[in-house]
């Protein structure tokens, strides 16, 4: 009889459905995995050590990179972290413009994850989908901060700007004709909330219809249900939060249980899985989109009835109005102490987390009174759900490790940091 | 919020110092027996191990500090209490930092006591495996550590002559864009 021996497979880090740099080294017997190592740190930027050498304000665009797929939640982490610390009060309309743009990341968020999951196991219609709704809404982060992606909008004390009262428009070019460019228009003629609420009227139907491609479909089930399967018990001690907590069947959510901004005064729901395989943290994330799509609507009525002021009147923490610096000798002051100096932090420590759309993402501040943070540590929701590859990939095949990767929803921004 | 008074009759004489702000608790505990302490914690309710993080005190304050060098920060979660708490133990060594595993206390700790002994060179003993995890194959250093310069000792390039990556002393001078300053109390008011 032919001697059967194990062997060592390298997967990644030029992997496509290892979504990014995850270098993966996996035992098997035959396809079945034994053990499963992940190499990571190829994405690995040391953004602690480099925030501990910068002002507080200036760390904030590096919080973009982090999860580059929810970019303003690991904002909110951060400026959270640094308005504990100073004991600031946030002008209410900007906590409901940063719940509003959290749920949007979400719904940001979600959208490639669904597409690149339902890549990753074979469904190729999905992916085109999801990213049509993308573009709107990464629409919305370029008309509120001027980038699609990296929007650096949070800052300690506020926001930075206030809503736009306009959508910038298509215009006409050698591919888009005028009469294309008006129906691309349609929806545009308002203000950004006139075109956030007219997504949020449409949004429900499509994710219908990713539902109609997936939650039925024979071979998404044969890939997805009874893979990866984690008992409440092991969730918790696994470090594991977010969708994939509650996809166990654990009722845990930040901004229910620990309210933060205006959470509280919000109405929405929490989706919790029964089996903790794959096939219920899908359900559980399609229903997040449905119920961010609530919270957006309920978050657009409010903005639109209560106009104010998006940034903290304290110029010791946000700079004062460009007007008022080039009138008052006070202000101009500030403004150059601010963007020079930077802001003191007093001495102490805070951890501030927010439930962003991947778990629990913390940051963990400590301050000794000086410009610069002494010691910044982020607690990626990633890193803890990829420590537990090893554990939830034994025993299956090799084909439903790429299935658990993508059910963890691994960004390697956050992972590496 | 958890009561100093049950920590107390939890941990005993092992309850270095509490301390509650920002709707914060903290407490030191120490690293005799900290397992023990940790286990208690658990079964107290702490049933979840957020995060675990070296801290490095060396310049804290410039110079103000004057406890252990090294640490381990613990945040635990309850989520049956709906509960927070930092936990920090120092190494009683400067030079060689050691702590105990927490790995059998909650089993997330594995990759967190992998990231701290390779940014802070803290051993754990009892880890199973404890390799580098985050900085490259065969890195020589703990990056994190307070005198650890930002950019690095050495640095890589592609070496036509040699037809391989090679390695180098940093050619980069190091600089500094915005000082760090501690501002004396009170500073700017009237």
């Amino acid at each position: 009889m032919a001697e059967i021996r194990n062997y060592t497979l390298n997967f990644g880090p030029q992997h496509p459905a290892a979504h990014g740099v995850l270098r993966l080294v996996l035992e098997l017997d035959g396809e079945v995995i034994e053990r499963a190592d992940p190499h990571i740190g190829l994405l690995h930027r040391a953004t602690e050590k480099l925030a501990e050498n910068k002002t507080f304000l200036q760390s904030v665009p590096y919080m973009d990179r982090l999860d580059y797929v929810s970019m303003m939640s690991n904002e909110h982490a951060y400026v959270m972290a640094i308005e504990k610390l100073l004991q600031i009060d946030v002008p209410v309309r900007a906590q409901y413009i940063r719940v509003m743009f959290d749920e949007i990341t979400r719904i940001l968020n979600h959208l490639l994850w669904l597409g690149a999951h339902a890549l990753d196991i074979g469904a190729m219609t999905v992916f085109l989908y999801a990213f049509r709704e993308r573009e709107d809404l990464l629409d919305c982060y370029e008309a509120v901060s001027g980038a699609r992606m990296h929007a650096a909008y949070y800052r300690p004390g506020g926001v930075y700007r206030d809503l736009p009262d306009a959508m910038p428009k298509y215009q006409a070019s050698k591919w888009h004709n005028a009469e294309a460019v008006r129906s691309m228009n349609e929806n545009r003629g308002g203000s950004l909330l006139d075109f956030i609420e007219d997504f949020t009227l449409r949004f429900p139907k499509y994710v219908d219809e990713y539902e109609t491609l997936l939650t039925e479909n024979r071979i998404w089930k044969m890939r997805t249900v009874g893979i990866g399967v984690v008992s409440p018990e092991r969730a918790l001690q696994l470090g594991f939060t977010g969708p994939m907590l509650r996809g166990s069947g654990i009722e845990w959510d930040l901004r229910r249980k620990q309210p933060y901004e205006v959470y509280d005064k919000l109405d929405f729901d929490i989706p919790v899985g029964v089996n903790g395989d794959c096939y219920d943290r899908y359900l559980v994330r399609v229903e997040e989109m449905r119920q961010s799509n609530r919270i957006i609507r309920q978050c657009i009525d409010w903005l639109r009835a209560n106009p104010g002021p998006v940034i903290t009147e304290n110029h010791k923490v946000a700079p004062p109005s460009r007007a008022s610096m080039k009138e008052k000798m006070e202000d101009l002051i500030h403004h150059f102490k601010l963007f020079t100096e930077g802001m003191h932090v007093p001495e102490g420590e805070a951890y501030a987390a927010v439930e962003h759309p991947k778990g629990e993402f913390g940051i963990y501040l400590v301050s000794d009174g000086a410009n610069k943070p002494y010691r910044m540590k982020i607690r990626a929701p990633g890193f803890a759900h990829l420590s537990a590859l090893d554990e939830m990939s034994r025993g299956h095949m090799i084909a439903d490790v790429v299935a658990i990767i993508g059910t963890q929803d691994i960004v390697f921004g956050e992972v590496d940091r | 919020m958890i009561e100093r008074t049950q920590l107390e009759s939890l941990l005993g004489s092992r309850l270095l110092d509490f301390s509650g702000s920002l709707n914060e608790v903290t407490i030191v505990l120490d690293s005799e027996g900290m397992i023990d302490s940790l286990i208690a914690l658990r079964d107290f309710g702490f049933e979840q191990l957020i995060d675990l993080c070296g801290m490095d005190y060396l310049t804290y304050g410039d110079g103000r500090w004057e406890g252990r060098r090294f640490a381990a920060v613990y945040h635990l979660l309850s989520v049956k209490n709906n509960e927070r708490l930092r936990v920090r133990i120092f190494a009683r060594d400067d030079e060689f930092p050691i702590l105990e595993s927490s790995i059998g206390v909650w089993n997330s700790a594995n990759w967190y006591e992998r990231e701290a002994f390779d940014l802070y060179g803290i051993m754990f003993s009892g880890h199973p495996d404890l390799r580098r995890l985050l900085t490259d194959y065969g890195f020589i250093g703990n990056p994190f550590r307070k005198d650890f310069p930002l950019s690095g000792n050495v640095e890589m390039r592609y070496d036509e002559a040699l037809g391989r990556v090679v390695y180098q002393p940093v050619s980069i001078p190091p600089r500094e864009i915005t000082p760090r300053i501690v501002r004396e109390e009170n500073y700017g008011e009237a």
